[in-house]
């Protein structure tokens, strides 16, 4: 995987209109493998307590025999975290982290996230 | 888990730091290896024993990264099994600190422990006191150490 490949993964989620940014993240790490943010987002603080919560959620589901999270969307006052965890069996994996606008088009952006998801798996 | 300060100053910062990165065992002391404060540990010699090797890794990195002619290495972190050992420095207004963090994977990640290693050492750098620290002086140095250790666990 390169890193060419990457920013294409990251161009297929920010291209949606209301996305402010798109990052590819360490699952086991919370580390940022990649990203594209516009100013004003912290991307290694979301980076690191999206990785966390994944890995609650992964236990979360395991625990309610519901098999594992394909997509997970936080809905706030000012904005949107919606997530896709790349794969990586019994490990974190990729995680592909988008920051939205409330009212972007979830669909959409689910959509991309899942693509992006298949491109670098 | 039992945190507690050889100096005052330390106590809120590293319990925060213990609370949001869920990190197992924390040392804070000084580049000599001097103790300020620790969270976790349940035994005095298990103290003594990673502020020595802690104090000596950042001696030799330290060391190691003026022969390359570089600065200090911002942090080294090593990642087992099921634990992570995290092992950085920060600056307060009492000098250099070092701190030693162990996580189990389970529970936190790199990421975690960096995010509020970073929080911590805004709060320490706030907090830390502008007089200068006491200077243990070798003759001092068994006396000094047993105190502190009275003080870490509570004696």
């Amino acid at each position: 995987m390169t890193a060419a490949a990457f920013r294409h993964a990251l161009d297929l989620v920010t291209r949606v209109r209301g996305v402010r940014g798109a990052m590819l993240v360490s699952g086991d790490d919370g580390l940022v493998v990649a990203e594209q943010l516009m100013g004003g987002i912290k991307g290694t603080a979301v980076a690191a307590l999206a990785a966390s919560l994944s890995g609650r959620l992964r236990r979360a589901m395991e625990a309610a025999g519901v098999g594992v999270s394909v997509f997970w969307h936080l809905q706030a006052e000012q904005g949107a975290l919606l997530v896709v965890p790349g794969g990586g069996g019994d490990s974190g994996g990729l995680l592909i982290v988008a920051v939205a606008e409330p009212d972007v088009n979830i669909g959409l952006v689910r959509l991309e996230l899942l693509r992006a998801a298949e491109a670098v798996a | 888990m039992t945190t507690r300060a050889v100096e005052g100053w330390t106590l809120q910062p590293l319990t925060d730091f213990v609370r949001e990165a869920s990190v197992r065992l924390v040392l804070l002391m000084t580049p000599a290896g001097q103790v300020l404060a620790q969270s976790g540990f349940s035994r005095a010699v298990d103290v003594m024993s990673a502020a020595a090797l802690g104090a000596a890794i950042m001696a030799s990195t330290g060391e190691l990264a003026r022969q390359l002619r570089q600065a200090p290495f911002a942090a080294l972190n090593h990642q087992g099994q099921r634990h992570g050992i995290f092992l950085s420095s920060l600056r307060s207004e009492r000098g250099p600190v070092v701190v030693l963090a162990v996580y189990d994977l389970d529970v936190s990640s790199l990421g975690l422990v960096q995010l509020f290693f970073e929080q911590m050492a805004t709060d320490l750098q706030a907090a830390s006191p502008k007089t200068a620290s006491k200077q243990v002086l070798a003759a001092d140095f068994e006396r000094e150490l047993s105190e502190s250790l009275n003080t870490l666990f509570g004696r």
